[in-house]
Protein backbone atom coordinates (compact mmCIF):
# COMPACT_ATOMS: atom_id res chain seq x y z
CA UNK A 1 0.00 0.00 0.00
CA UNK A 2 1.56 3.26 -1.18
CA UNK A 3 -0.55 5.48 1.59
CA UNK A 4 2.21 3.97 4.28
CA UNK A 5 5.27 4.26 2.31
CA UNK A 6 6.71 7.85 2.89
CA UNK A 7 10.97 8.62 1.99
CA UNK A 8 11.04 9.25 6.11
CA UNK A 9 9.65 5.57 6.89
CA UNK A 10 12.06 4.02 4.34
CA UNK A 11 14.74 5.61 6.18
CA UNK A 12 13.31 5.37 9.55
CA UNK A 13 13.99 8.87 10.04
CA UNK A 14 13.69 10.87 13.17
CA UNK A 15 14.50 14.08 12.41
CA UNK A 16 15.22 16.77 14.72
CA UNK A 17 13.19 19.74 15.43
CA UNK A 18 12.09 21.90 12.47
CA UNK A 19 11.90 25.28 11.96
CA UNK A 20 10.17 27.76 9.45
CA UNK A 21 10.96 29.85 6.39
CA UNK A 22 8.92 32.26 4.87
CA UNK A 23 7.71 31.31 1.03
CA UNK A 24 5.66 34.38 -0.56
CA UNK A 25 4.11 35.39 2.60
CA UNK A 26 3.21 32.36 3.95
CA UNK A 27 5.17 30.07 6.31
CA UNK A 28 6.66 26.82 5.07
CA UNK A 29 7.88 24.39 7.52
CA UNK A 30 11.28 23.00 7.63
CA UNK A 31 13.17 19.57 8.59
CA UNK A 32 16.63 20.17 9.92
CA UNK A 33 19.07 20.09 6.78
CA UNK A 34 16.73 20.39 3.49
CA UNK A 35 17.74 22.70 1.10
CA UNK A 36 15.41 25.02 -0.20
CA UNK A 37 13.94 23.18 -2.99
CA UNK A 38 13.14 20.05 -0.49
CA UNK A 39 11.52 22.29 1.35
CA UNK A 40 9.38 23.72 -1.01
CA UNK A 41 8.76 19.96 -2.66
CA UNK A 42 7.64 18.71 0.66
CA UNK A 43 4.93 21.60 0.76
CA UNK A 44 3.68 20.80 -2.50
CA UNK A 45 5.26 23.56 -4.11
CA UNK A 46 6.75 23.11 -7.37
CA UNK A 47 6.93 26.58 -8.65
CA UNK A 48 9.02 29.60 -7.36
CA UNK A 49 10.36 31.77 -10.65
CA UNK A 50 9.14 33.14 -13.59
CA UNK A 51 10.95 33.23 -16.57
CA UNK A 52 12.02 36.00 -18.83
CA UNK A 53 11.13 35.51 -22.02
CA UNK A 54 7.83 33.91 -21.53
CA UNK A 55 6.92 34.38 -17.57
CA UNK A 56 6.55 30.75 -17.63
CA UNK A 57 6.85 28.67 -13.88
CA UNK A 58 9.62 27.06 -13.20
CA UNK A 59 11.04 25.54 -10.46
CA UNK A 60 13.75 22.31 -9.19
CA UNK A 61 14.20 20.26 -12.50
CA UNK A 62 18.33 18.83 -12.11
CA UNK A 63 18.26 19.01 -8.23
CA UNK A 64 22.23 18.87 -8.27
CA UNK A 65 23.20 22.78 -9.37
CA UNK A 66 23.84 21.99 -12.70
CA UNK A 67 20.57 23.08 -14.37
CA UNK A 68 19.80 26.59 -12.72
CA UNK A 69 16.12 26.19 -12.96
CA UNK A 70 15.82 26.44 -9.50
CA UNK A 71 16.95 30.16 -9.18
CA UNK A 72 14.73 32.14 -6.57
CA UNK A 73 15.53 35.20 -4.38
CA UNK A 74 16.56 34.33 -1.34
CA UNK A 75 16.72 36.95 2.08
CA UNK A 76 16.26 39.62 -1.22
CA UNK A 77 19.01 38.35 -3.26
CA UNK A 78 18.35 37.17 -6.84
CA UNK A 79 19.33 33.71 -8.81
CA UNK A 80 20.67 31.77 -6.09
CA UNK A 81 20.05 27.92 -6.61
CA UNK A 82 17.76 26.85 -4.03
CA UNK A 83 18.66 23.35 -4.94
CA UNK A 84 22.02 24.12 -3.06
CA UNK A 85 21.19 25.84 -0.54
CA UNK A 86 20.32 25.13 3.15
CA UNK A 87 16.98 26.40 4.29
CA UNK A 88 18.22 28.55 7.59
CA UNK A 89 15.38 29.69 10.24
CA UNK A 90 13.51 32.27 8.93
CA UNK A 91 15.18 32.44 5.07
CA UNK A 92 13.02 34.40 3.09
CA UNK A 93 12.02 32.85 -0.44
CA UNK A 94 10.27 34.82 -2.90
CA UNK A 95 9.03 34.05 -6.37
CA UNK A 96 11.87 35.64 -8.42
CA UNK A 97 10.21 37.39 -11.66
CA UNK A 98 12.86 37.09 -14.71
CA UNK A 99 16.37 38.04 -14.12
CA UNK A 100 15.25 38.97 -10.50
CA UNK A 101 17.34 42.59 -10.85
CA UNK A 102 14.32 44.63 -11.53
CA UNK A 103 15.73 47.06 -8.86
CA UNK A 104 18.62 47.88 -11.91
CA UNK A 105 15.58 48.83 -14.54
CA UNK A 106 18.03 46.47 -17.02
CA UNK B 1 44.68 24.13 5.53
CA UNK B 2 44.19 24.95 1.88
CA UNK B 3 46.42 27.66 0.46
CA UNK B 4 44.68 30.89 -0.21
CA UNK B 5 45.91 34.96 -0.76
CA UNK B 6 45.99 35.40 3.28
CA UNK B 7 48.08 31.72 3.25
CA UNK B 8 50.89 32.74 0.81
CA UNK B 9 53.61 30.36 2.37
CA UNK B 10 51.58 27.22 2.57
CA UNK B 11 53.41 24.22 0.97
CA UNK B 12 51.43 22.78 -2.18
CA UNK B 13 49.70 19.32 -1.31
CA UNK B 14 51.01 16.15 -3.21
CA UNK B 15 47.75 15.78 -4.63
CA UNK B 16 44.25 17.90 -5.23
CA UNK B 17 41.17 15.94 -6.07
CA UNK B 18 38.25 17.73 -7.40
CA UNK B 19 35.39 15.79 -6.62
CA UNK B 20 34.39 13.71 -3.86
CA UNK B 21 32.10 10.98 -5.19
CA UNK B 22 32.76 7.57 -5.36
CA UNK B 23 36.21 8.11 -7.32
CA UNK B 24 37.39 10.92 -5.79
CA UNK B 25 36.84 9.00 -2.29
CA UNK B 26 38.46 5.66 -3.04
CA UNK B 27 41.16 7.91 -4.51
CA UNK B 28 42.17 9.96 -1.22
CA UNK B 29 41.41 7.31 1.34
CA UNK B 30 43.74 5.07 -0.99
CA UNK B 31 46.73 8.12 -1.70
CA UNK B 32 46.43 9.37 1.93
CA UNK B 33 47.10 5.36 2.79
CA UNK B 34 50.35 5.41 0.72
CA UNK B 35 51.87 8.65 2.49
CA UNK B 36 50.39 11.98 -0.18
CA UNK B 37 49.02 14.72 1.39
CA UNK B 38 45.94 15.40 -0.47
CA UNK B 39 43.08 17.72 -0.79
CA UNK B 40 39.63 16.78 -1.43
CA UNK B 41 37.53 19.34 -2.65
CA UNK B 42 33.87 19.07 -3.33
CA UNK B 43 31.05 21.21 -3.55
CA UNK B 44 28.56 19.57 -1.61
CA UNK B 45 28.80 19.89 2.16
CA UNK B 46 28.68 16.47 3.07
CA UNK B 47 31.12 13.51 1.03
CA UNK B 48 29.66 10.90 -1.46
CA UNK B 49 28.72 12.89 -4.55
CA UNK B 50 25.62 12.08 -6.56
CA UNK B 51 25.49 8.30 -6.23
CA UNK B 52 25.90 8.16 -2.36
CA UNK B 53 23.93 11.28 -1.42
CA UNK B 54 22.64 11.15 1.91
CA UNK B 55 20.07 12.91 4.00
CA UNK B 56 21.70 15.46 6.05
CA UNK B 57 22.40 14.37 9.88
CA UNK B 58 19.58 16.79 11.22
CA UNK B 59 16.99 14.06 9.51
CA UNK B 60 18.03 11.00 11.82
CA UNK B 61 17.78 8.83 9.59
CA UNK B 62 18.57 5.33 11.02
CA UNK B 63 19.16 3.24 7.70
CA UNK B 64 20.54 5.71 4.72
CA UNK B 65 21.36 2.39 3.25
CA UNK B 66 17.81 1.39 2.31
CA UNK B 67 18.43 4.32 -0.80
CA UNK B 68 21.64 2.72 -2.05
CA UNK B 69 23.09 -0.17 -2.72
CA UNK B 70 26.75 -0.99 -1.60
CA UNK B 71 25.86 1.45 1.74
CA UNK B 72 28.51 -0.60 3.70
CA UNK B 73 31.48 -0.33 1.08
CA UNK B 74 30.53 3.95 1.61
CA UNK B 75 30.41 4.08 5.08
CA UNK B 76 33.78 2.00 4.96
CA UNK B 77 35.23 5.18 2.99
CA UNK B 78 33.70 7.05 5.19
CA UNK B 79 35.92 5.31 8.31
CA UNK B 80 38.86 5.73 6.31
CA UNK B 81 38.43 9.31 5.53
CA UNK B 82 37.83 10.35 8.86
CA UNK B 83 40.99 8.84 10.35
CA UNK B 84 43.09 10.21 7.38
CA UNK B 85 41.15 14.21 7.65
CA UNK B 86 42.17 13.81 11.41
CA UNK B 87 45.83 12.41 11.81
CA UNK B 88 46.25 15.59 8.51
CA UNK B 89 46.98 13.31 5.66
CA UNK B 90 43.78 14.92 4.10
CA UNK B 91 41.83 18.25 4.23
CA UNK B 92 38.65 17.82 2.61
CA UNK B 93 37.40 21.18 1.32
CA UNK B 94 33.64 20.71 1.27
CA UNK B 95 31.33 23.94 -0.26
CA UNK B 96 34.11 24.19 -2.31
CA UNK B 97 32.79 24.85 -6.56
CA UNK B 98 36.35 24.61 -8.37
CA UNK B 99 35.77 27.12 -11.54
CA UNK B 100 39.67 27.00 -13.02
CA UNK B 101 42.35 24.56 -12.78
CA UNK B 102 45.48 26.10 -13.66
CA UNK B 103 48.22 24.11 -14.99
CA UNK B 104 52.04 23.99 -13.73
CA UNK B 105 54.62 22.10 -12.11
CA UNK B 106 52.39 23.36 -9.50
CA UNK B 107 48.88 23.03 -10.92
CA UNK B 108 46.45 25.85 -8.69
CA UNK B 109 42.84 25.53 -8.56
CA UNK B 110 40.43 28.23 -7.78
CA UNK B 111 37.07 27.84 -6.27
CA UNK B 112 34.30 29.78 -4.53
CA UNK B 113 33.35 28.93 -1.37
CA UNK B 114 29.82 28.33 0.04
CA UNK B 115 26.77 26.11 -0.16
CA UNK B 116 24.94 27.30 -3.11
CA UNK B 117 28.68 28.96 -4.86
CA UNK B 118 28.91 32.88 -5.42
CA UNK B 119 26.87 34.89 -3.16
CA UNK B 120 25.27 32.76 -0.83
CA UNK B 121 26.76 33.67 2.16
CA UNK B 122 25.66 37.23 1.94
CA UNK B 123 28.79 38.45 0.61
CA UNK B 124 30.31 37.26 -2.63
CA UNK B 125 31.51 33.85 -1.66
CA UNK B 126 34.88 33.64 -0.43
CA UNK B 127 37.96 32.83 -2.83
CA UNK B 128 40.04 29.92 -2.35
CA UNK B 129 43.27 28.37 -4.26
CA UNK B 130 44.60 25.25 -3.64
CA UNK B 131 48.07 24.12 -5.08
CA UNK B 132 48.93 20.77 -5.61
CA UNK B 133 51.43 19.00 -7.75
CA UNK B 134 49.17 16.95 -9.34
CA UNK B 135 45.50 17.21 -9.97
CA UNK B 136 42.78 13.95 -10.17
CA UNK B 137 39.43 14.95 -11.87
CA UNK B 138 36.85 13.49 -10.06
CA UNK B 139 33.76 15.47 -11.23
CA UNK B 140 31.48 13.33 -12.04
CA UNK B 141 28.43 13.31 -14.54
CA UNK B 142 25.10 15.03 -15.03
CA UNK B 143 22.13 14.02 -16.68
CA UNK B 144 21.20 14.22 -20.52
CA UNK B 145 18.28 15.31 -21.67
CA UNK B 146 16.32 15.33 -24.88
CA UNK B 147 13.89 18.13 -24.88
CA UNK B 148 10.06 17.10 -25.52
CA UNK B 149 6.98 19.40 -25.82
CA UNK B 150 6.15 20.00 -21.88
CA UNK B 151 9.40 19.37 -20.60
CA UNK B 152 9.95 22.82 -19.14
CA UNK B 153 6.50 22.14 -16.78
CA UNK B 154 6.72 22.29 -12.90
CA UNK B 155 7.09 18.70 -11.87
CA UNK B 156 9.13 17.43 -14.93
CA UNK B 157 11.98 16.73 -13.39
CA UNK B 158 15.56 14.74 -14.22
CA UNK B 159 15.69 11.56 -12.75
CA UNK B 160 18.62 12.15 -11.47
CA UNK B 161 17.68 15.33 -9.85
CA UNK B 162 14.31 12.72 -8.30
CA UNK B 163 17.34 10.52 -6.87
CA UNK B 164 19.10 13.20 -5.19
CA UNK B 165 16.07 15.21 -4.27
CA UNK B 166 15.18 12.17 -2.50
CA UNK B 167 18.10 10.77 -1.02
CA UNK B 168 19.42 14.17 0.69
CA UNK B 169 16.15 15.82 1.54
CA UNK B 170 13.54 13.14 2.05
CA UNK B 171 11.12 14.69 -0.78
CA UNK B 172 9.21 13.55 -3.69
CA UNK B 173 8.24 15.48 -6.62
CA UNK B 174 4.82 14.20 -6.93
CA UNK B 175 2.70 10.88 -5.59
CA UNK B 176 2.16 9.40 -9.01
CA UNK B 177 5.20 9.64 -10.92
CA UNK B 178 5.88 8.70 -14.63
CA UNK B 179 10.20 7.48 -15.42
CA UNK B 180 10.75 8.16 -18.89
CA UNK B 181 13.98 8.56 -21.01
CA UNK B 182 16.71 5.95 -21.47
CA UNK B 183 19.36 3.64 -19.52
CA UNK B 184 20.16 1.72 -16.54
CA UNK B 185 19.59 4.87 -14.55
CA UNK B 186 15.47 4.95 -14.95
CA UNK B 187 15.33 1.73 -12.79
CA UNK B 188 16.82 2.78 -10.51
CA UNK B 189 15.26 5.28 -9.78
CA UNK B 190 12.03 4.19 -10.42
CA UNK B 191 12.54 1.47 -7.94
CA UNK B 192 13.93 4.05 -5.13
CA UNK B 193 10.48 6.67 -5.66
CA UNK B 194 8.48 3.55 -5.51
CA UNK B 195 10.21 2.49 -2.20
CA UNK B 196 9.51 5.71 -0.68
CA UNK B 197 5.59 5.63 -1.39
CA UNK B 198 5.09 6.93 -4.89
CA UNK B 199 3.03 5.49 -6.87
CA UNK B 200 4.81 4.76 -10.48
CA UNK B 201 2.42 3.66 -13.19
CA UNK B 202 5.28 3.24 -15.63
CA UNK B 203 9.08 2.92 -16.43
CA UNK B 204 9.15 4.19 -19.96
CA UNK B 205 12.60 3.06 -21.62
CA UNK B 206 13.25 4.16 -25.60
CA UNK B 207 16.08 1.98 -25.77
CA UNK B 208 15.21 -2.06 -26.27
CA UNK B 209 16.61 -3.99 -23.22
CA UNK B 210 16.86 -6.95 -25.34
CA UNK B 211 19.75 -5.37 -27.15
CA UNK B 212 22.07 -5.73 -24.51
CA UNK B 213 22.14 -9.83 -25.31
CA UNK B 214 22.16 -9.28 -29.15
CA UNK B 215 25.85 -10.32 -29.86
CA UNK B 216 28.67 -12.50 -28.72
CA UNK B 217 30.61 -9.88 -27.29
CA UNK B 218 27.86 -8.12 -25.26
CA UNK B 219 26.76 -11.65 -24.02
CA UNK B 220 30.47 -12.37 -22.61
CA UNK B 221 30.51 -9.08 -21.34
CA UNK B 222 27.51 -9.90 -19.25
CA UNK B 223 28.95 -13.11 -18.24
CA UNK B 224 31.82 -11.35 -17.12
CA UNK B 225 30.24 -9.23 -15.09
CA UNK B 226 27.41 -11.05 -12.75
CA UNK B 227 27.04 -8.13 -9.97
CA UNK B 228 25.58 -5.62 -12.32
CA UNK B 229 22.47 -8.67 -13.79
CA UNK B 230 22.11 -9.13 -9.76
CA UNK B 231 21.35 -5.63 -9.24
CA UNK B 232 19.34 -5.35 -12.68
CA UNK B 233 17.37 -8.43 -10.85
CA UNK B 234 16.86 -6.71 -7.62
CA UNK B 235 15.66 -3.52 -9.37
CA UNK B 236 13.19 -5.81 -11.45
CA UNK B 237 12.03 -7.66 -8.83
CA UNK B 238 10.97 -4.19 -6.59
CA UNK B 239 9.13 -2.59 -9.44
CA UNK B 240 7.43 -5.81 -10.12
CA UNK B 241 6.11 -5.88 -6.10
CA UNK B 242 5.26 -2.41 -6.87
CA UNK B 243 3.29 -3.42 -9.89
CA UNK B 244 5.44 -0.92 -12.19
CA UNK B 245 4.57 -1.48 -15.78
CA UNK B 246 7.98 -1.49 -17.93
CA UNK B 247 7.47 0.05 -21.17
CA UNK B 248 10.41 -0.55 -23.70
CA UNK B 249 10.48 0.90 -27.15
CA UNK B 250 8.21 3.52 -26.34
CA UNK B 251 8.69 7.51 -25.07
CA UNK B 252 7.04 10.68 -23.66
CA UNK B 253 6.74 12.47 -26.65
CA UNK B 254 4.04 15.17 -24.68
CA UNK B 255 3.90 16.81 -21.15
CA UNK B 256 0.49 18.10 -20.62
CA UNK B 257 -0.46 20.52 -18.08
CA UNK B 258 -1.00 24.36 -17.64
CA UNK B 259 1.35 25.32 -14.45
CA UNK B 260 2.43 21.68 -14.07
CA UNK B 261 2.29 18.66 -15.40
CA UNK B 262 -1.10 16.54 -15.11
CA UNK B 263 -0.05 14.00 -17.57
CA UNK B 264 1.89 12.75 -19.85
CA UNK B 265 1.78 11.30 -23.57
CA UNK B 266 3.78 7.82 -24.25
CA UNK B 267 4.19 6.43 -27.77
CA UNK B 268 5.67 3.51 -29.23
CA UNK B 269 9.63 4.28 -31.12
CA UNK B 270 10.23 2.65 -33.90
CA UNK B 271 14.38 1.40 -34.57
CA UNK B 272 15.22 5.14 -34.70
CA UNK B 273 13.12 6.27 -31.42
CA UNK B 274 10.72 8.14 -34.32
CA UNK B 275 7.11 7.84 -32.61
CA UNK B 276 4.94 5.62 -34.42
CA UNK B 277 1.61 7.21 -35.40
CA UNK B 278 -1.44 6.17 -33.78
CA UNK B 279 -0.01 4.41 -30.55
CA UNK B 280 -0.12 7.53 -27.82
CA UNK B 281 -1.35 6.44 -24.74
CA UNK B 282 -2.02 9.03 -21.87
CA UNK B 283 -0.89 8.31 -18.60
CA UNK B 284 -2.32 10.57 -15.98
CA UNK B 285 0.76 11.72 -12.91
CA UNK B 286 1.84 14.71 -10.99
CA UNK B 287 5.60 14.44 -11.82
CA UNK B 288 7.94 12.66 -14.59
CA UNK B 289 11.24 12.22 -13.84
CA UNK B 290 13.24 11.55 -17.28
CA UNK B 291 16.77 11.11 -18.37
CA UNK B 292 18.66 9.96 -21.10
CA UNK B 293 22.11 8.15 -19.21
CA UNK B 294 24.78 10.50 -17.99
CA UNK B 295 27.36 12.95 -19.55
CA UNK B 296 30.77 13.29 -17.63
CA UNK B 297 31.26 16.17 -16.32
CA UNK B 298 35.19 17.71 -17.87
CA UNK B 299 34.96 20.99 -18.68
CA UNK B 300 37.82 22.11 -16.21
CA UNK B 301 40.38 19.53 -18.45
CA UNK B 302 38.68 20.44 -21.74
CA UNK B 303 39.41 23.96 -21.29
CA UNK B 304 43.04 23.21 -20.78
CA UNK B 305 42.98 21.26 -24.24
CA UNK B 306 43.10 17.72 -22.67
CA UNK B 307 41.89 15.23 -25.12
CA UNK B 308 38.86 13.38 -25.47
CA UNK B 309 37.27 10.39 -26.78
CA UNK B 310 33.80 9.50 -27.65
CA UNK B 311 31.82 7.23 -26.61
CA UNK B 312 29.14 4.78 -27.92
CA UNK B 313 26.23 6.45 -26.88
CA UNK B 314 27.94 9.86 -28.16
CA UNK B 315 29.39 11.15 -25.03
CA UNK B 316 32.42 13.06 -24.74
CA UNK B 317 34.96 11.96 -22.23
CA UNK B 318 37.97 12.67 -21.28
CA UNK B 319 40.88 10.03 -23.41
CA UNK B 320 42.92 8.34 -20.53
CA UNK B 321 46.13 5.97 -20.83
CA UNK B 322 45.58 2.65 -18.70
CA UNK B 323 47.66 4.41 -15.99
CA UNK B 324 44.61 6.82 -16.36
CA UNK B 325 46.89 9.63 -17.10
CA UNK B 326 45.31 12.27 -19.25
CA UNK B 327 47.30 13.98 -22.26
CA UNK B 328 48.06 16.98 -19.75
CA UNK B 329 51.29 16.51 -17.85
CA UNK B 330 50.50 16.29 -13.78
CA UNK B 331 46.88 15.65 -14.48
CA UNK B 332 44.74 12.52 -13.88
CA UNK B 333 40.85 11.35 -14.15
CA UNK B 334 38.91 8.74 -12.75
CA UNK B 335 35.37 7.51 -12.52
CA UNK B 336 33.23 9.01 -14.92
CA UNK B 337 34.80 11.63 -16.23
CA UNK B 338 36.57 9.16 -18.00
CA UNK B 339 32.95 7.54 -19.83
CA UNK B 340 30.23 6.77 -17.50
CA UNK B 341 30.55 3.31 -15.98
CA UNK B 342 28.77 3.57 -12.52
CA UNK B 343 29.51 4.09 -9.24
CA UNK B 344 31.75 0.12 -8.95
CA UNK B 345 34.00 1.48 -11.44
CA UNK B 346 34.58 4.62 -10.22
CA UNK B 347 35.74 3.12 -6.76
CA UNK B 348 38.34 0.94 -8.85
CA UNK B 349 39.57 3.96 -11.01
CA UNK B 350 40.41 6.30 -7.75
CA UNK B 351 42.34 3.78 -6.31
CA UNK B 352 44.13 2.93 -9.49
CA UNK B 353 44.81 6.51 -9.97
CA UNK B 354 45.65 7.11 -6.44
CA UNK B 355 48.48 4.31 -6.56
CA UNK B 356 49.73 5.17 -10.04
CA UNK B 357 50.17 9.14 -8.77
CA UNK B 358 51.96 7.75 -5.64
CA UNK B 359 54.47 5.88 -7.90
CA UNK B 360 53.10 2.19 -6.55
CA UNK B 361 52.65 -0.80 -8.49
CA UNK B 362 48.89 -1.57 -9.00
CA UNK B 363 47.52 -5.22 -8.22
CA UNK B 364 46.66 -6.94 -11.96
CA UNK B 365 43.25 -7.83 -10.62
CA UNK B 366 42.46 -4.34 -9.93
CA UNK B 367 43.40 -3.51 -13.38
CA UNK B 368 41.26 -6.41 -14.92
CA UNK B 369 38.47 -5.86 -13.03
CA UNK B 370 38.33 -1.80 -14.06
CA UNK B 371 39.26 -4.03 -17.61
CA UNK B 372 35.87 -6.04 -17.01
CA UNK B 373 33.54 -3.05 -15.71
CA UNK B 374 34.76 -0.60 -18.46
CA UNK B 375 33.13 -3.47 -21.19
CA UNK B 376 30.07 -3.54 -19.33
CA UNK B 377 29.90 0.11 -19.77
CA UNK B 378 30.91 0.17 -23.03
CA UNK B 379 27.74 -2.43 -23.44
CA UNK B 380 25.01 -0.06 -21.97
CA UNK B 381 26.06 3.20 -23.60
CA UNK B 382 26.06 1.39 -27.15
CA UNK B 383 22.36 0.17 -25.91
CA UNK B 384 21.06 3.22 -25.16
CA UNK B 385 22.38 5.65 -27.67
CA UNK B 386 19.59 8.09 -28.63
CA UNK B 387 18.15 7.26 -31.98
CA UNK B 388 18.36 9.88 -34.40
CA UNK B 389 14.55 10.13 -34.79
CA UNK B 390 14.11 11.65 -31.54
CA UNK B 391 13.93 14.61 -33.15
CA UNK B 392 10.45 14.25 -34.42
CA UNK B 393 9.44 14.38 -30.71
CA UNK B 394 9.59 18.35 -31.03
CA UNK B 395 6.61 21.31 -32.50
CA UNK B 396 8.16 23.91 -33.53
CA UNK B 397 7.23 25.42 -29.90
CA UNK B 398 9.05 23.27 -28.20
CA UNK B 399 11.42 25.28 -26.11
CA UNK B 400 14.91 23.55 -26.83
CA UNK B 401 17.31 25.56 -25.20
CA UNK B 402 15.70 25.93 -21.05
CA UNK B 403 17.35 28.98 -19.98
CA UNK B 404 17.23 31.11 -22.82
CA UNK B 405 13.52 29.91 -23.96
CA UNK B 406 14.50 29.49 -27.28
CA UNK B 407 12.25 26.98 -29.52
CA UNK B 408 12.61 24.34 -32.04
CA UNK B 409 11.35 26.51 -35.03
CA UNK B 410 14.43 29.13 -34.14
CA UNK B 411 16.72 26.39 -34.35
CA UNK B 412 15.78 25.14 -37.20
CA UNK B 413 15.60 28.19 -39.02
CA UNK B 414 19.22 29.17 -37.88
CA UNK B 415 20.28 25.19 -39.10
CA UNK B 416 17.69 25.73 -42.69
CA UNK B 417 17.91 29.15 -43.78
CA UNK B 418 20.59 30.84 -41.85
CA UNK B 419 23.14 28.26 -42.40
CA UNK B 420 24.55 27.05 -39.06
CA UNK B 421 25.83 23.94 -39.40
CA UNK B 422 26.78 23.30 -35.41
CA UNK B 423 25.95 23.87 -31.90
CA UNK B 424 28.06 26.97 -31.65
CA UNK B 425 27.10 29.14 -34.64
CA UNK B 426 23.22 27.84 -33.57
CA UNK B 427 24.22 29.50 -30.56
CA UNK B 428 25.56 32.85 -31.88
CA UNK B 429 22.44 33.13 -33.81
CA UNK B 430 19.75 32.50 -31.33
CA UNK B 431 21.22 31.91 -27.69
CA UNK B 432 20.92 28.15 -27.29
CA UNK B 433 23.01 27.50 -24.54
CA UNK B 434 24.01 30.80 -23.65
CA UNK B 435 22.17 31.11 -20.61
CA UNK B 436 23.00 29.93 -16.92
CA UNK B 437 23.41 26.41 -17.34
CA UNK B 438 25.99 27.23 -19.96
CA UNK B 439 24.46 24.48 -22.32
CA UNK B 440 24.73 21.55 -20.43
CA UNK B 441 21.27 20.87 -20.45
CA UNK B 442 20.12 21.64 -24.27
CA UNK B 443 23.85 21.00 -25.71
CA UNK B 444 23.22 17.24 -26.62
CA UNK B 445 19.94 18.32 -28.10
CA UNK B 446 21.04 21.57 -29.77
CA UNK B 447 24.48 19.28 -31.28
CA UNK B 448 22.02 17.07 -32.63
CA UNK B 449 19.60 19.50 -34.35
CA UNK B 450 22.62 21.51 -35.95
CA UNK B 451 23.95 18.07 -37.70
CA UNK B 452 27.52 19.37 -37.14
CA UNK B 453 29.32 15.78 -37.13
CA UNK B 454 30.67 13.75 -33.96
CA UNK B 455 30.02 15.68 -30.81
CA UNK B 456 32.90 18.22 -29.42
CA UNK B 457 33.63 18.96 -26.14
CA UNK B 458 31.78 21.85 -24.63
CA UNK B 459 34.06 24.61 -23.89
CA UNK B 460 33.10 26.68 -20.67
CA UNK B 461 36.28 28.82 -19.39
CA UNK B 462 34.30 29.14 -15.57
CA UNK B 463 32.69 25.70 -14.68
CA UNK B 464 30.36 27.97 -12.41
CA UNK B 465 29.29 31.40 -11.81
CA UNK B 466 32.21 33.35 -10.55
CA UNK B 467 31.92 37.16 -8.59
CA UNK B 468 34.29 39.69 -10.54
CA UNK B 469 36.34 40.47 -7.67
CA UNK B 470 37.51 37.06 -8.28
CA UNK B 471 37.83 37.08 -11.36
CA UNK B 472 40.21 40.00 -11.02
CA UNK B 473 41.96 38.94 -7.82
CA UNK B 474 43.37 35.75 -10.18
CA UNK B 475 44.35 37.66 -13.04
CA UNK B 476 46.56 39.84 -10.88
CA UNK B 477 48.57 36.95 -9.62
CA UNK B 478 48.51 35.05 -12.63
CA UNK B 479 52.34 35.24 -14.41
CA UNK B 480 52.18 38.66 -16.32
CA UNK B 481 49.36 39.67 -14.12
CA UNK B 482 50.09 43.20 -12.52
CA UNK B 483 50.40 41.39 -9.40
Amino acid sequence: MTAHRTPARLVDARPGPGHTIEFDGRPVPVLPGQTIAAALWANGILAWRRTRVGGRPRGAFCGIGVCYDCLATVDGRPNLRTCLLPAEPGTVVTTQEGHGRADLEV
Amino acid sequence: MPTSKSDPAARPYDLAIVGAGPAGLAAAVTAAGLGLRCALLDAAERPGGQYYRHPAPGLGAARPDRLHHHWPAFAALLRRLDAHTRAGRVDHLSGHHVWTAEPGETWRLRAVVGPGGPSSTGSAGRAAVVEARAVLLATGAYERQLPFPGWTLPGVVTAGGAQAMLKSGLVLPGRRIVVAGSGPLLLAAAASLAAAGARVPAVVEAGDYLGYARTPAALAALARNPGKLGEGARHAVLLLRHRVRLRPRSAVVEAHGEDRVTAVTVARLDADWRPVPGTGRRIACDALAVGHGLLPQIELATELGAATRTGPDGAVALAVDERLRTNLPGLWAAGETCGVGGADLALVEGEIAAREIAGRPVPAALRSLRRRRRAFAHLLAAAHRPGPGWTDWLTPETDVCRCEEVPAARIREAVDELGAGDARTVKLLTRAGMGWCQGRMCGPAVACLAGGGPPRPDSRPLACPVPLAHLADAADESPGGSG
